[in-house]
């Protein structure tokens, strides 16, 4: 069917040419699969995101993919909103990448990061949700011989007020489904909202709760076989030889192959016996002159960026090195924020079977298109003849927007034709071969006029561009815009919130050959603290409170957030003796958000965090009660980060392993979180990434009251805070 | 062929005597809720009740469980599809984000439960040392508060 409206126009499939290349039909989808079944059992698809049953089962379709975010019941309670169903009755199913290329992307974008997951579709499936409603109304106006205007429908029941008449979705479902959707539909104001807004319960716990959920770790088909992969420890490396008669008697082992020409995989029957003969497999690697980088190099060129001529400009008012050089008084720091990995609760992994003419790929992704494009080029089969089952994920994070291990599982099972292979990598393999948040330094330089406001501001940022490790592509005249997240001159994404007269904010990129990606927060992590660490230096410099200062140049929708967050945690109030609040504020994702930690740091050094308020503006709220569990992780992410997380480069390779080597915060360390929500209707920002970069720069401002020692650069654990020292 | 007491059921598995419990119970009994995580005793995942001892079974070799030793997986704790009152109260606190690391804090919670059924904060800070990346401590220390009050 064809849908009007704004569903009409589709976006375009962006994740490679191979992609774009394959619209046609023919083959398996699941719910397609059941079709014939389905029609019988009068189930009927009114349109791509609703599905009814009968017995008035609503099904919604959600294309990004869950990975703890919650994005699937938010876009549930969308749809559910406008379609007047009964709450009770919503499940939910994934449509798949392949069948999205069919319908000619029906279901649009199936990428999810950036927070985008209820920002960017939240027109759309809401239309959805409306389109399905009028034709429901439209049959049942048929069904009931009353004009359609005399209708209307709540809790999957259409009613007739005149007459009390009454039919349920599931008995004119078939007949809707057989209308001419309507051209426009109105969508309802939010605050007219039942569903949606509300802190609904999830509806993906109970799985959770008792070992059913299957993630792609727990995927098996009849015939499986087991794999697991070692590649290159240095990433650019390569395979140099590797002796498989060493292992291939060893218990069920079935096949060592070389993939790629930079890794070696073990096939087993389980994967315990293939993990066990590839650690005994002698292997050799040609790793060049990257095998002699180190991490201090890496350093030292990020450092020489600090004060290199060249630079991209991200963000420019007035001319700030002349209001600097003739500033009463002139304040300068450097910052540095290291590589960070994601550590996904479940380590990467994807089943691929291949034949001739087909190829199938079961995973956790948070890009099924993107891992469909890669299954196409790995398999060598055009993208019709792929097809990609997503599987709940034990984590994203950013890290599973990229499809290598998807490759990978497809280039196996090509040397196994019809045999099923789940390629698993071991925590280590996953702790060495990431896309790492970037390395990047900072260099801030303020000038003062004599009662301290801030008249000149130059952020050098130096380090290294994700766009050019993962998109170069997209790289605008060789400049990475991402790297201004938190600081770009204006948009509705990560605009600055500062009004300065003189401002320079640039980029001298360094890039080393570690792999950089997309990592929850992505800059505006590092760019929060650098700046927000810093305006509590000018504070000082200027003799004033973190806070007043800050108001003085913050813009009305930053300043409200942050007021709402001191506000709620009663800054300025007096507080239990040693305790400290610091403050930040930051926009991301479309939301701006801001955060007051309160920290004590004992003699010792032992630095507690109490508690963090955080308060978000995220425009409109769909789901509060996640929201506020959203907030709550994405402190334990930039709290980690903060204390713990840093990966090094040792001779080209990543020196941490396990989470023996790479730590992260846990249940003692856990600071109470309180959350206000200060929504103002006029917007969608997102959520899951935008307060994680307030954590970290309030934990620290406090740090450095309590301490009067200020930590510039992470992760903590690496500074002695103790009384004195 | 050696002899597990699983969930009250004795199970037959044919793995090397060396296999941690981990890929015993998810590879040869198919009881895939019991998660890997790190395979180095670090993050919990992994944790299975032996005999009502919370236990990292990654770093418990097969050979080291007695046929007698009961074993407690996260399949095993719901009788008849009635949930216990710790996944009740997780039920209710929403606790689970991406989910992965759940299994393993449920079997962590029951067993500091079943020794103290009315922890403090500091005994849950002291026997919930598993990690969940999600971040959802918040509501896994409110679930038990919770559960202890049930
Ligand atoms: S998998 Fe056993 S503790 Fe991590
Ligand atoms: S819920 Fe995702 S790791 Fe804990």
């Amino acid at each position: 069917m064809t849908i009007q409206t704004s569903l009409g126009r589709r976006g375009f499939l962006a994740s490679t040419t191979a992609v774009a290349g394959g619209f046609s039909l023919g083959f398996h989808v699941p719910f397609l699969d059941d079709g014939a079944a389905n029609a019988q059992a009068g189930v009927r698809e009114l349109n791509a995101w609703v599905v009814i049953h009968p017995d008035d089962k609503v099904v919604v379709r959600i294309a990004r993919s869950e990975m703890g975010q919650g994005t699937l019941t938010g876009l549930c309670q969308l749809v559910a909103e406008e379609l007047e169903c009964d709450w009770n009755k919503v499940t939910w199913e994934y449509p798949t990448p392949g069948q999205n290329v069919a319908r000619n992307r029906v279901w649009r974008n199936f990428s999810t990061g950036g927070s985008r997951g209820i920002r960017e579709s939240n027109q759309y499936v809401r239309e959805g949700g409306a389109i399905a409603r009028e034709m429901l109304i439209a049959a049942a106006a048929t069904k009931l011989n009353v004009p359609a205007g005399e209708l209307t429908a709540a809790n999957s029941v259409i009613t007739h007020k005149g007459s009390g008449k009454s039919v349920r979705f599931g008995e004119v479902a078939a007949a809707a489904a057989a209308l001419e959707p309507p051209k426009e539909v109105k969508l309802k104001d939010p605050k007219d909202w039942k569903i949606a807004g509300k802190p609904i319960k999830r509806l993906d716990t109970v799985e959770k709760v008792t070992g059913q959920q299957i993630y792609g770790m727990d995927h098996t088909m009849p015939g499986m076989l087991v794999a697991t992969v070692r590649a290159c420890p240095v990433i650019g490396g390569k395979l140099k030889s590797f002796d498989a008669a060493k292992i291939e008697k060893m218990p069920g082992v079935k096949k060592v192959v070389a993939i790629d020409g930079n890794a070696v995989v073990v096939v087993a029957d389980t994967y315990w016996n293939a993990h066990t003969a590839l650690a005994a497999l002698p292997t050799e690697w040609d790793v060049g002159e990257l095998g002699k980088v180190q991490q201090d190099q890496i350093k030292a060129t990020l450092k020489a960026g600090l004060d290199a001529p060249e630079a991209f400009v991200g963000n420019k008012a007035g001319d700030a090195k002349a209001a600097i050089d003739g500033a009463a008084k002139k304040v300068t720091a450097t910052y540095s924020f290291p590589y960070q990995h994601h550590v996904t609760m479940e380590p990467m992994n994807a089943t691929a079977r291949y034949t001739a003419d087909k190829c199938e790929v079961w995973c956790g992704t948070q890009n099924g298109e993107a891992a469909l494009a890669a299954a196409s080029e790995a398999s060598g089969l055009p993208v019709a003849k792929c097809e990609v089952y997503k599987l709940m994920l034990g984590g994203g994070f950013g890290r599973r927007g990229r499809s290598d291990y998807v490759r990978q599982a497809v280039l196996v099972a090509k040397e196994m034709p019809g045999t099923p292979i789940k390629l698993i990598w071991s925590r280590e393999e996953d702790m060495t071969h990431c896309q790492y948040h970037p390395i990047t330094m900072a260099k801030l330089t303020a000038g003062l006029d004599k009662d301290g406001n801030l008249v000149g501001l130059h952020v050098r940022i130096s380090g290294q561009s994700i766009l050019a490790s993962l998109l170069p592509q997209n790289l605008v005249n060789g400049m990475d815009p991402a790297t201004f997240q938190g600081l770009m001159q204006t948009g509705v994404e990560a605009a600055y919130g500062y009004d300065v007269p003189n401002l320079l904010i640039d980029h001298a990129m360094r890039n080393p050959h570690i792999t950089a990606g997309f990592w929850r927060g992505v800059n505006v992590n590092q760019n929060a603290v650098y700046m927000e660490c810093f305006m509590d230096e000018l504070a000082e410099a200027a003799g004033q409170d973190p806070l007043a200062y800050r108001l003085k140049y913050l813009k009305p929708k930053w300043a409200a957030v942050l007021k709402a967050a001191c506000d709620k945690a009663g800054y300025g109030k007096p507080l239990p003796a040693g305790h400290f609040h610091g403050i930040s504020q930051v926009m991301g994702y479309g939301s701006y958000v801001a955060g007051v930690a309160e920290v004590s740091v004992a003699d010792n050094g032992q630095v507690k965090i109490h508690k963090i308020t955080a308060a978000t503006n995220p425009g409109h709220v769909v789901n509060p009660a996640q929201i506020d569990r959203q907030v709550a992780g994405s402190f334990v992410y930039g709290l980690s980060a903060m204390l713990y997380g840093e990966i090094t480069v040792k001779d080209g390779a990543i020196e941490q392993t396990n989470f023996d080597t790479y730590n992260m915060l846990r249940m003692d360390e856990m600071p109470k979180v309180e959350t206000v929500l200060v929504p103002t209707h006029d917007f969608w920002g997102g959520v899951g990434e935008p307060t994680i970069a307030v954590a970290a720069p309030a934990v620290l401002n406090a740090i450095a009251k309590a301490r009067g020692k200020r930590v510039r650069d992470l992760p903590l654990m690496h500074h002695e805070l103790k009384k004195g020292a | 062929m050696a002899v597990l007491n699983v969930n009250g059921k004795a199970m037959d598995h044919n793995a090397a005597p060396d296999t941690p419990l981990l890929w015993v119970l998810r590879e040869q009994l198919g009881l895939t809720g019991t998660k890997y995580g790190c395979g180095i005793a670090q993050c919990g995942s992994c944790t299975v009740l032996i005999d009502g001892a919370p236990m990292r079974s990654c770093h418990v070799p097969v050979k080291g469980v007695a046929a007698t030793a009961k074993i407690t997986t996260i399949e095993g704790l719901a009788a008849n599809g009635k949930l216990t009152k710790i996944q009740e109260a997780w039920v209710a606190s929403d606790v689970p984000q991406c989910g992965y690391c759940q299994s393993g804090m449920i079997m962590a919670a029951t067993a500091l439960l079943a020794a103290k059924p009315n922890p403090t904060d500091a005994d849950i800070d002291a026997a919930m040392t598993n990690i969940c990346r999600c971040g959802t401590y918040q509501q896994v220390r409110e679930a038990i508060h919770a559960a202890a009050k049930a």
